[in-house]
């Protein structure tokens, strides 16, 4: 009689640490071609136009940056969450804050114009994705409120606070009453980076600095360290004098940033005006980002660009398979799944024993 | 009862041959031979990890050998599970207590027996067999309000209601004072009067010498030995264990300093702070330079909170309450206590004194950042950390204290107990603190690691520092203490001179009975 076990490894594996991503997009594949035979499908025609088609043509790389840019922005905020052991899955709500805190400006002020405009509204988003961060900081360290359940709720009511503002008092008044502001004035767009070939805007690029600016935090600094400290033994973090409320506010702080600039970049570069349909789930798909790229910021970078790939993978699914764009959510689904699966590998190994003893070992 | 056999029969109950378990590539037990007799108790020694806990474990069927096989009663079997080695009659109560808080001792015992009496009848037949054997206690009392003793007590009469004829003690007086042991061991004699069988594992070797009829001593995994610990010394004993002669503590008289206490804590009283945390009523203490202090009590009497009270992880309510080298730190953190010199290793290695799956490297930053700012963080405000002067810190540390590492870097939680004690101790030593406060010094440390860090402690003290040991090991107090107090229900009693103290005052002391000195 055989049974599996799994055994804990005396060290963290370094080799699994690495190929744990790998491994879940490879098993993601197979359980994607498996999905589309069911559907009755050729997988290997599907998967590539799912996962190889949008990335042959020069447009659609601009629209996978475009894609990328905020999951990246996002995502490095919510590495520094997670390894602080702050469970902020709120991130949709504050990328939220900080599209309508960055709009004020050419909503409310259309006449204001000039180069400052839009280092202002970008200050502005992210002062609002901070500003609606604070509050499950807050609560958690006052009140020892769970936080995953306050910035979860906290995300429908900014949802529901820009339902009402589009369709309220921001609305356009030229707009013939549909739910979207004003266009915003060319002194208030994030321009393209290569205006010539496509419309993918610096926002990609303030990804980049952002992710690279928060891998040297957490892999250099001794801010990085109380980080990886308390995410791991709050009572060692204590022992060694950090501030577990501290840190907690400090996380929050940073991915509320990250998320609010992740929200005007993609209102201002990407949209053109405030909409009551700015994300199609940036907020939670940048979770899956998060952990699909190790939750290091670097690696964070590809595993932006993948998951954005399947955005893209699903309209043009949509439109050579008639799938539903919806399957994008399935994938994404399926490969967080094999992300957290995988990544038992490397605290784990897994052998298979015989009932009675170990046969491998009685043999030698 | 079941064995109605001669006392000086010796009939064999238990014996295992060849017993051998290999986890990876490490032979925990190699071709072990233990014989245990009907009527007798048998001690198991050995230092930590020398494979006491695997050959137990595969006995009572919590692992399965490798290869070898047991004889029960001389019938070849295989105990596959702790169920079926309880059903063959092999009872074990285990070091580390599995006993929940909430609920009272007859609903404990209630959970871990196979078929499900009411619990009346329980708290009966609990109360007969405490009585029979000595081992007073209450059903219907909490757990949660029992003393560490009680609870053990508990543990023995779940394991005594399934009738084994051979029970397994791991460790169990290191939990306990003096009088409490002295009262288990009145317990297992009348158990083996009445023949049953004890397998009585245990580093401590005068009870041993007191209490076993034979010893089977291991040693990385092998028998080393076999005598009758009755005509043994304790030294003769220990060095069986070890291999060599243990290394004697060199304690030079303290020097006359200029007697200014460089430690002081004044009338520290504290609520508890969580369900399962204890009092402290109005602790006062001071120590001048070149002085240890050492600190007994049995487990769970506010140690843990005495310690986080002068370690700054729990602030005090005025400044005045906790004085290091006479300036009053009450209210500051424990980076900044750290920094007017004093420094601390708690009871806990792995997730308290160490983060276990973060390197050593990082573990020494982890106590050190503020006071060596300078050596270890670099760039100004950017706070970069310097990996090579930590790395080259970590190696002195590693050299001093003579760390045993598989690795260049390795994680906390790769290294053995002993040796990730040595490197903590190591990483504080490094600092030439003026105060050091340790909790359980060399808990679950072998002789060998254990020697070396008490001699370290003795040194630092000699060198002028002022040192608090607190500890539930006896012998390792009277070994390398000034003076002694007891801690019991979170009050610390005024300490006696180790000229003037005996084993037995401590004891009265730890269990709150001494008048003379307790109320003062």
């Amino acid at each position: 009689m055989m049974r599996i076990e799994i055994v804990k490894r005396p060290q963290h594996s370094a080799l699994f640490s690495a190929l744990s991503p790998f491994i879940a997009l490879f098993l993601t594949l197979i359980a994607g071609a498996i999905l589309f035979s069911i559907l009755g499908k050729n997988p290997i025609s599907a998967l590539y136009s799912y996962f190889v088609e949008p990335v042959t043509e020069v447009w659609s790389i601009h629209e996978l940056l475009i894609k990328a840019a905020p999951l990246i922005l996002i995502a490095v905020g919510l590495s520094v969450c997670f390894l602080s052991n702050n469970w902020n899955i709120g991130a949709e709500g504050q990328f939220i804050a900080g599209g309508i805190a960055g709009s004020i400006l050419p909503v409310v002020f259309p006449d204001f114009q000039g180069w400052y405009v839009l280092p202002v509204m970008l200050l502005l988003g992210m002062a609002g994705g901070m500003a609606y961060a604070t509050i499950p900081a807050f609560l958690k360290v006052r009140f020892n409120t769970n936080e995953i359940l306050t910035s979860l709720m906290l995300v429908y009511v900014a949802q529901l606070f820009l339902d009402w503002l589009v369709r309220g008092p921001w609305r356009n008044p030229q707009g013939y009453n549909f739910p979207e502001t004003v266009q915003f004035s060319d002194s208030a767009i994030l321009p393209a980076i290569w205006p010539d070939s496509g419309r993918a805007h610096w926002g990609f690029v303030l990804a980049l600095m952002a992710a690279v600016v928060v891998w040297f935090m957490l892999s250099r600094t001794l801010n990085g360290f109380e980080i990886k400290v308390l995410g791991r033994s709050s009572r060692a973090g204590r022992f060694a004098g950090f501030s577990a409320g501290r840190l907690t506010f400090f996380a929050f702080l940073v991915s509320g940033a990250l998320a609010g600039l992740a929200g005007i970049a993609e209102v201002s570069g990407a949209v053109g005006q405030l909409r009551t349909s700015i994300s199609p789930g940036y907020g939670f798909t940048a979770i899956i980002v998060a952990f699909l790229g190790r939750l290091n910021p670097l690696g964070i970078i590809a595993a932006g660009l993948v998951l954005a790939l399947s955005y893209l993978g699903g309209e043009a699914a949509q439109i050579s398979l008639g799938i539903s764009e919806k399957s994008a959510r399935i994938f994404q689904g399926i490969i967080l799944f094999f992300v957290l699966a995988s990544d038992s590998l490397i605290y784990y190994r897994i052998r298979i024993v015989s009932r009675l003893g170990d046969p491998a070992l009685k043999g030698a | 009862m079941t064995g109605t056999i001669t006392k000086d029969g010796f009939e064999k109950l238990l014996e295992a041959r060849k017993l051998t378990k290999i986890f990876g590539t490490l032979k925990a037990c190699n071709d072990i031979d233990l014989k245990i007799g009907a009527g007798e108790i048998h001690a198991l020694l050995g230092e930590n990890g020398a494979g006491k806990s695997t050959l137990v474990k595969m006995l009572f069927g919590a692992l399965q050998p490798s290869s070898g096989d047991i004889a029960w009663k001389g019938e070849s079997v295989t105990v596959t599970s702790p169920a079926m080695g309880r059903s063959l009659g092999i009872g074990m109560v285990f070091q580390h207590f599995s006993l929940f808080d909430a609920l009272t001792a007859a609903e404990n015992i209630a959970l871990s027996l196979d078929e499900k009496p009411p619990l009346d009848t329980i708290a009966a037949r609990a109360r007969e067999i405490g009585q029979t054997y000595g081992l007073p206690v209450d059903p219907d009392a909490l757990v949660g309000d029992l003393s560490v003793g009680e609870r053990q007590r508990i543990e023995i009469i779940r394991c005594l209601l399934q009738n084994p004829d051979l029970i397994i003690l791991d460790e169990p007086t290191s939990v306990l004072t003096p009088q409490e042991a002295d009262l288990l061991f009145v317990t297992l004699e009348r158990l083996r009067s009445e023949g049953k069988s004890i397998l009585y594992i245990s580093h401590r070797l005068e009870e041993v010498r007191r209490l076993c009829d034979r010893a089977t001593v291991l040693r990385h995994g092998k028998v080393v030995g076999r005598c009758d610990p009755r005509t043994q010394t304790a030294a003769s004993l220990a060095r069986m264990m070890v291999g060599n002669d243990i290394h004697v503590i060199e304690r030079l008289p303290a020097e006359e300093t200029d007697r200014i206490p460089l430690i002081e804590v004044n009338r520290l009283s504290q609520r508890p702070r969580g369900p399962f945390s204890v009092a402290l009523h109005d602790i006062r203490l001071s120590i001048i330079g070149g002085e240890i202090l050492g600190i007994a009590g049995v487990a769970g009497n506010g140690q843990g909170e005495l310690f986080e009270a002068i370690s700054g992880e729990v602030l005090q309510e005025r400044p005045e309450i906790v004085r290091i080298r006479g300036i009053d730190a009450g209210r500051i953190g424990i980076s900044a206590r750290r920094k007017l010199g004093a420094a601390f290793v708690p009871e806990e290695r792995l997730g308290h004194g160490a983060v276990p799956d973060m390197s050593l490297t990082n573990n020494l930053l982890l106590s050190r950042h503020s006071t060596d700012r300078k050596m270890f963080l670099t760039g100004g405000v950017l706070k970069l950390v310097s990996e090579s002067s930590l790395a080259s810190a970590a190696k002195r540390i590693v050299t001093q204290m003579d760390v045993r590492k598989s690795a260049e870097n390795p994680d906390a939680s790769a290294l053995s107990g002993g040796n990730l004690q040595k490197f903590l101790i190591g990483r504080e030593l490094d600092r030439n603190p003026s105060v050091i406060v340790v909790n359980q010094p060399t808990w679950g440390v072998d002789a060998g690691a254990a020697a070396h860090i008490r001699q370290a402690l003795v040194d630092l003290a000699r060198s002028g520092s002022a040192v608090i040991v607190i500890s539930q090991d006896l012998d390792e107090l009277f070994e390398i203490s000034d003076r002694i107090a007891a801690m019991v229900h979170g009050r610390l009693s005024e300490s006696v001179p180790i000229d003037a103290m005996t084993m037995e005052r401590v004891g009265l002391m730890m269990g709150g009975a001494d008048t003379t000195v307790g109320a003062a």
